[in-house]
């Protein structure tokens, strides 16, 4: 007697349009930056004001210097480099004295560590939680996995870089890095911040779009 | 059930001589058209009721070769068969006898094409549902340029 054929209906992937949904009004969001339009206009007043331009550079120094010195990044670990990145987060290396809190909201987060392989199937998400970020925001790539697919790079499934998908700021070399080597391309991306300056327009959305 | 039993039913049923160290035997080049008939037989028969998995091997020229391993737990047997397809890799499926070997069929196909006639839902199950060919066939180009993110 043959037992009966199963009977559960296997789950269809076309079904899981919750969170593409969410990309879709995402992407159709109007351009420009979060900062209210009464900021902004003020800024811009005072920037065209005779001597206001003295006004503003102090002030996006101000600004700079409290981007770098509370750089949150999002916890975004891929991979093996994800280990490295939590030792780095942990009290031994402790970047909570650079002002780094690892949140686990894009939305409040100012920096996304890509620290690990990027499938091409994982590549639509991480793009979309890049998308999620609020302007200003800056991307380490971790790893020989993320600067270029590393040992993976012949492999059929892995994106060859994470900068295919969206910009990146730093690039940390290793397989994977240690500790101190993130350290080193957090100070650097700090020196960056330093000398930001901000264009009042949104980043642009990834650069390869699917 | 013993694996000299089991050896014994098999020549007896099939005409096939199992070889294998122990506990453990090999069953090389059954027919395709009697692979879901020598699954029954396995399963009903040799009291193998435990589905351990469906994989295939690309054999390039002399085409791919499906590989199934079913066990008798309480006996402690395993057998393992081996089935080679002509140059159409269709195969029996086996879902009617073991409701695990949905997703392990699944997976052949998507990795290696195998189509397993009578499968409820054959699509893909680790890649995306618009990928092209079959990547673990030894002649997917892997570095063909492919969108998106490459």
């Amino acid at each position: 007697m043959k037992p009966p054929a199963p009977q559960i209906p296997a789950p269809v992937w076309s079904e899981f349009k919750d969170l593409q949904e969410w990309e879709k009004l995402h992407q159709e969001r109007p351009e420009g930056d979060k900062a209210s339009g009464l900021v902004e206009s003020l800024f811009d007043t005072i920037e065209h004001f005779p001597g206001g331009w003295l006004a503003v550079t102090s002030t996006e120094k101000l600004f700079n210097w409290a981007r770098k010195s509370s750089i949150w990044p999002v916890t975004f670990g891929l991979a093996c480099c994800a280990i490295e990145m939590m030792a780095t987060f942990a009290s031994r290396f402790d970047v909570e004295r650079f002002g780094m809190v690892t949140w686990a909201s894009p939305r409040h987060s100012d920096l996304m560590i890509v620290s690990g392989t990027v499938t091409i199937k994982m590549a639509p998400m991480l793009k979309r939680i890049y998308d999620q970020m609020p302007d200003p925001k800056w991307v380490i790539s971790m790893g020989s996995c993320a600067n270029s697919g590393g040992p993976f790079r012949h492999g059929y499934h892995v994106v060859k870089g994470v900068d295919r998908v969206v910009p990146v700021d730093v690039y940390v070399p290793g397989c994977p890095p240690t500790p101190e080597s993130l350290m080193f391309g957090i100070l650097k991306l700090q020196d960056q911040v330093a000398a930001f300056q901000k264009t009042r327009k949104r980043a642009q959305p990834a650069l390869h779009s699917d | 059930m013993t694996p000299d039993r089991a050896i014994s039913l098999i020549q007896e049923r099939f005409g096939l001589q199992a070889a294998g160290e122990g506990r453990s035997l090999t069953v090389e080049q059954l027919p395709v058209e009697r692979w879901e008939e020598f699954f029954g037989f396995a399963k009903d028969t040799l009291g193998c009721r435990f589905f351990s998995f469906l994989t295939a091997v690309d054999w390039k020229e002399q085409g791919l070769e499906v590989v199934c391993r079913v066990e008798n737990l309480d006996a402690g047997v395993g057998i393992l068969a081996k089935c080679r397809l002509g140059a159409d890799p269709r195969c029996p499926t086996l879902t009617r006898l073991y409701r695990g070997a949905d997703w392990m069929e699944r997976e052949c196909y998507d990795m290696f094409g195998v189509r397993f006639d009578g499968h409820p839902d054959l699509r893909r199950i680790l890649l995306a549902q618009d990928w092209e060919g079959h990547p673990l066939r030894k002649d997917y180009a892997v570095d063909t340029p492919h969108a998106p993110y490459r």
